[in-house]
C-alpha cells in the first residue's frame, strides 16, 4: 500500500491515437494503485478532451516508422482511417475502451482533467469546446503548483 | 513468502499482503483486513464488491480490474473509489483474500 501516498501529473501533448493512449493508461493505472493523478492536455493533446474531436482520433500512418510500412503508402487517402479501425478492433478485443469512454472512466476514478491555457488560446478554443469532465483551463504555473511534490510524466 | 496471523489463523501472504491461497480466507477475516487498509467499516456495498471479486477469481482465475468491476459488479466506478479510496480492485482483492488483479486497464 506504499504507493497510496504518491502523486503523478501526466502531460498529454499529442493528438494521435498512439500519442494519447499511453498517458490515459498511466493515469488510470495510477488511480487504480491508489495514487493521486492529474492529466494535463496541451497542444494537439487537447483533441482527446475536445467534445467534437475526441471520437475521431486517428493513428498516424505517415512519419511513424513503428508501423513498418512505406511513408508513401501511409499517405494514401483512407489508410489512416483503415489502420485506426484495425487498431480499435484489436483494442476492443483486449477490453481497452475507446478514447471518449476511457477519458470519462478516468474522470470517474477521481483524476483531475485540465486543459493548457496557452494551447487553448493558440487554437482559439473556450471551455465549452471541451467535454464536461474537464475541470478547468490552467496555466503552466498552476500546473506546476498542482504537480508539486509528485512525479511529472510528459507524453 | 511471509506468514501472518489473521483471525487467529496463520495465513501465507505475498510481500504486499495478498493471499497466496484464497482458500485460506474466511469472511471474518475481511473486517480485520479492512481495518488495516484504513476502511473502518464494511458496508453491504463493500461486501457486494468483495464477494464479486471472489466469484470472478474462482470463475476466471484472476480478479477483475476497476473498469470490469464498474461494468459488471453493479457498483459504479465513482462509488468504487468512494468505497475503496486506495484503489478499488487492488483493495477489494486484498480484503477478499485473492491475488492482486494484473490487468492494465
Amino acid at each position: 500500500m506504499a504507493l497510496s501516498d504518491s502523486k503523478v501529473s501526466i502531460v498529454i501533448s499529442q493528438g494521435s491515437l498512439e500519442g494519447i493512449y499511453p498517458g490515459l493508461i498511466m493515469a488510470n493505472g495510477a488511480r487504480a494503485e491508489g495514487m493521486e493523478a492529474n492529466l494535463f492536455f496541451t497542444f494537439f493533446g487537447l483533441d482527446a478532451i475536445h467534445a467534437k474531436r475526441h471520437e475521431h482520433i486517428k493513428l498516424a500512418t505517415v512519419g511513424n516508422p513503428g508501423l513498418h510500412f512505406a511513408t508513401w503508402a501511409g499517405g494514401i487517402p483512407g489508410v489512416s482511417t483503415l489502420m485506426t479501425h484495425y487498431m480499435e478492433r484489436k483494442m476492443d478485443a483486449l477490453e481497452i475502451p475507446p478514447i471518449p469512454e476511457f477519458v470519462e472512466l478516468i474522470s470517474d476514478t477521481g483524476a483531475g482533467l485540465y486543459a493548457c491555457q496557452a494551447s487553448v488560446d493558440l487554437f482559439g478554443l473556450v471551455k465549452d469546446d471541451f467535454i464536461e469532465q474537464v475541470d478547468s483551463i490552467i496555466t503552466v504555473g498552476e500546473f506546476y503548483e498542482m504537480a508539486d511534490g509528485g512525479h511529472i510524466i510528459f507524453t | 513468502m511471509p506468514t501472518t496471523t489473521i483471525a487467529e489463523v496463520a495465513v501465507e501472504v505475498t510481500d504486499d499482503g495478498f493471499f497466496v491461497d484464497p482458500d485460506q480466507w474466511t469472511e471474518d477475516m475481511a473486517p480485520i483486513l479492512a481495518a488495516e487498509a484504513e476502511i473502518p467499516e464494511l458496508t453491504d456495498r463493500h461486501w457486494q464488491v468483495i464477494r464479486f471479486m471472489r466469484d470472478e477469481y474462482f470463475a476466471k482465475g484472476t480478479g477483475p480490474t476497476v473498469r470490469m468491476l464498474g461494468k459488471t459488479s453493479g457498483v459504479s466506478v465513482k462509488e468504487l473509489y468512494q468505497l475503496f479510496p486506495m484503489g478499488p480492485a487492488k483493495t477489494a482483492a486484498l480484503l477478499a483474500g485473492i491475488p492482486k488483479p494484473r490487468g492494465c486497464i
